[in-house]
């Protein structure tokens, strides 16, 4: 057993570490108080290869692993939440997903320029009135020739208004719409630029305010046969093997997060003194200190296992979810705790910590809310729930086949 | 175009605190990286190869970790890399230092171009690039912040030099050895392809026995001519600002020329 990260994987967090120091934390409190997206990142990570961190070269990735991908997410989320989002949505869910159950003309036509970051891809399951309950979801696609015809509304989607390709699910048969059985469900992959797609995004969110989320509205979207991700009944399967990875990102994010309000608290609890002594020093302020030290180091702990599952082919919904679990709630905590040793300063936006905790909530709740994690792991061990085989798994990360050229 | 940069790996002074009872640096649990002005110097070889071909070698002289400084200049680019280690260099001052490296860079040639950062943060002498400039008996260009013009074929180089002063046009022949400031450009970062070559490269490592031409009497510490006698604190600067006020910056300019004239400051 080995716990050390590898050079590679040392150099690979140097480098993120590096970017999201120069690129994002000079604007970031600008753009969180303004609520503004900062397209400008986009072209500046995809010359990085960031947006395509975990693909294999001859998909136009940058053809690292799945723990490369982590330590991304936890570099980025340090600085801001906003800023992994896009992993998380860009690689994660849109990504890697076309990696697992596209078909080689799919992967050309999108795969190949989103990892290149010429194009911007999202995914969008959420629906105004179905959030948790993913079969809840009222989108339709009724097959008109060489075509389906795709009609509904998917709301609380990151980078609605950004992304030019949208990996959306929908209702295919309508008899298993009403009796809620979702092997009626498919997935599409659609184009902003496609008939009757229109966005927009929603403002007032609490944090990731300086990230793009909207609404996608479908009013018969002509989407062509082709653009069917998978076989006809296997969305809601994709949609949630989709989840092993965007969790997976959210989870190392949160991680990040956690070392963020450390290093801020640390930092502080040495400077400001109080009762003649820095802060430091009294012991429930040590409390605090130790139990984020606690949390980031469990929650890396079970991101690296995540990790490392998916670098060997093996199934890992469980691991994933438990890491999603208990690095996003920790992060909440802990956001909570740095605003504490921050006193009113922390309350402030003078200080980045209340920007912490707005931004940690979200993750808490998006791609599986706590409560949802919780029932998985329940499920799991009371034997309730089982992995089944899927007809397409995600492959064994193979440093040889992912840095092949084409 | 061949272009040798010299690299040092330093303590990253954000992180680094000062015993109060020695006035060293504590370096322990410190992130080491590449002298910052250095990077500014690899990615000036760097555009000097993308504009005319040929290769960037990076030298660093150091303890074997300093090979990470190497690889991450690999990882930016650079086509080649040599650590010089050696107990027998350990304790060289600047003087040693530039011997050394001038020693190196001897089997390195033949080169065009020599580039160092300004200063490094720790030491912050600003003495090993020139001093290596004068070991190779070439010309050398400090503190620059431009080059205007460079041509291989001709062998010639004009660059902008930022000084106290202003700045200097300074035409010059090639091979020579500049150090540049941070204004002369935007040190990329590492690549993912760079990052893996950088992972599966051998680095050569030169000891002494590598550089049979250096005169073992100059080398390390036994080569240094500088002592390090004490060090201390400077006193804290006293005096005291005044802030003037006024209606208009005419007004002030006024106030200020004569309090200057009164206090025989001008
Ligand atoms: C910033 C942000 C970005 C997002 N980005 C995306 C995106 O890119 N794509 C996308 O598809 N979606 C996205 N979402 C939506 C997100 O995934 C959903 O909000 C989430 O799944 C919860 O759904 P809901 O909001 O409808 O809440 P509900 O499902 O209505 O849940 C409300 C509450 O009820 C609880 N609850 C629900 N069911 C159960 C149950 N069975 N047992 C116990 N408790 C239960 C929940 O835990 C929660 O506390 C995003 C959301 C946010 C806030």
């Amino acid at each position: 057993m080995d716990f050390a990260l590898s050079e590679e994987h040392q150099m690979v967090q140097r480098m993120v570490r590096d970017f999201a120091a120069r690129e994002i934390a000079p604007n970031i409190k600008d753009h969180d108080r303004h609520q503004t997206f900062d397209r400008s990142i986009l072209p500046r990570m995809a010359a990085q290869g960031l947006l395509g961190i975990c693909l294999p070269v001859r998909y136009g990735g940058a053809g690292m692993d799945f723990i490369s991908l982590g330590l991304a997410c936890e570099e980025l989320e340090y600085v801001d939440t906003a800023y992994r989002v896009i992993l998380s949505v860009h690689v994660g869910l849109n990504g890697l997903t076309l990696l697992q159950w596209g078909t080689e003309e799919q992967k050309q036509r999108y795969l190949v320029p989103q990892s290149l970051g010429e194009k911007i891809a999202t995914y969008g399951l959420t629906e105004p009135s179905a959030g948790s309950d993913a079969v809840g979801i009222q989108s339709t696609a009724r097959r008109e020739g060489d075509h389906w015809v795709l009609n509904g509304e998917k709301m609380w989607i990151s980078l609605a208004d950004v992304a030019d390709n949208f990996l959306v699910f929908a209702w295919t048969d309508q008899e298993k719409k009403r009796a809620r059985d979702h092997t009626g469900m498919s997935a599409f992959i659609i184009e902003r630029s496609f008939p009757g797609v229109q966005t927009g995004t929603i403002h007032g969110k609490l944090g990731v305010r300086a990230g793009n989320t909207g609404w996608i509205s479908m009013k018969d979207v002509p989407v062509p046969a082709e653009n069917m991700l998978g076989r006809e009944g296997e969305g809601f399967y994709i949609a949630m093997s989709a989840l092993d990875n965007g969790r997976y990102t959210v989870a190392w994010g949160a991680t990040g997060l956690i070392r963020a309000c450390l290093d801020a608290s640390v930092r502080y609890a040495r400077e400001r003194q109080a009762f003649g002594v820095e802060i430091g020093r009294h012991e429930l302020v040590q409390q605090m200190i130790a139990n984020m030290q606690l949390k980031y180091d469990t929650a890396r702990l079970l991101c690296l296992r995540a990790g490392w599952l998916k670098n060997q082919g093996v199934r890992n919904t469980r691991e994933t979810s438990l890491a999603k679990w208990h690095a996003t709630v920790s992060s909440f905590e802990c956001a909570a705790d740095a605003v504490e040793v921050h006193g009113a300063y922390g309350y402030s936006d003078e200080y980045d910590v209340e920007r912490f905790l707005r931004n940690s909530k979200g993750a808490v709740i998006y791609e599986g809310s706590r409560e949802i994690q919780q029932l998985i792991q329940a499920q799991y061990a009371l034997g309730y729930r089982k992995d089944r085989p899927l007809r397409c798994e995600m492959p064994a990360y193979d440093p040889v086949v992912w840095q092949q050229e084409a | 175009m061949h272009a040798i940069v010299c690299i040092k790996q330093v303590p990253d002074t954000t992180e680094v605190r000062i015993n109060p009872e020695t006035n060293t640096l504590i370096r322990e649990g410190v992130a080491s990286i590449i002298n910052p002005f250095d990077t500014y110097a690899i990615e000036e070889g760097l555009r000097l190869k993308e504009r005319f071909g040929g290769k960037v070698t990076v030298l660093t002289m150091g303890p074997p970790q300093a090979r990470e400084a190497l690889k991450e200049a690999v990882a930016m680019g650079a086509d080649e890399a040599i650590l010089l280690t050696d107990k027998a260099f350990a304790g060289s001052d600047t003087w040693a230092t530039a011997y050394t490296l001038s020693r190196a860079i001897r089997r390195l040639a033949p080169f065009d171009i020599i580039l160092c950062g300004k200063q490094a943060i720790d030491g912050d002498t600003g003495q090993v690039g020139p001093g290596i400039a004068r070991q190779l008996q070439i010309p050398q260009l400090t503190y620059v912040s431009r080059i205007l013009e460079i041509d291989p074929e001709s062998a010639h180089i004009r660059v902008e030099r930022l000084l106290e002063e202003g700045r200097e046009i300074v035409d010059c022949s090639l091979p020579v050895l500049l150090t540049v400031v941070k204004d002369i450009n935007q040190p990329r970062y590492p690549t993912f392809m760079g990052i893996r070559r950088a992972t599966r490269m051998e680095i050569p490592v030169w000891d002494c026995q590598a550089l049979p031409e250096a005169n073992p009497e100059y080398l390390g510490l036994r080569g240094s001519p500088t002592q390090v006698v004490r060090i201390f604190h400077p006193p804290a600067r006293s005096g005291q600002a005044t802030l003037l006020t006024g209606d208009t910056p005419a007004l002030l300019a006024a106030q200020l020329a004569d309090r200057l004239l009164a206090d025989k400051v001008i």
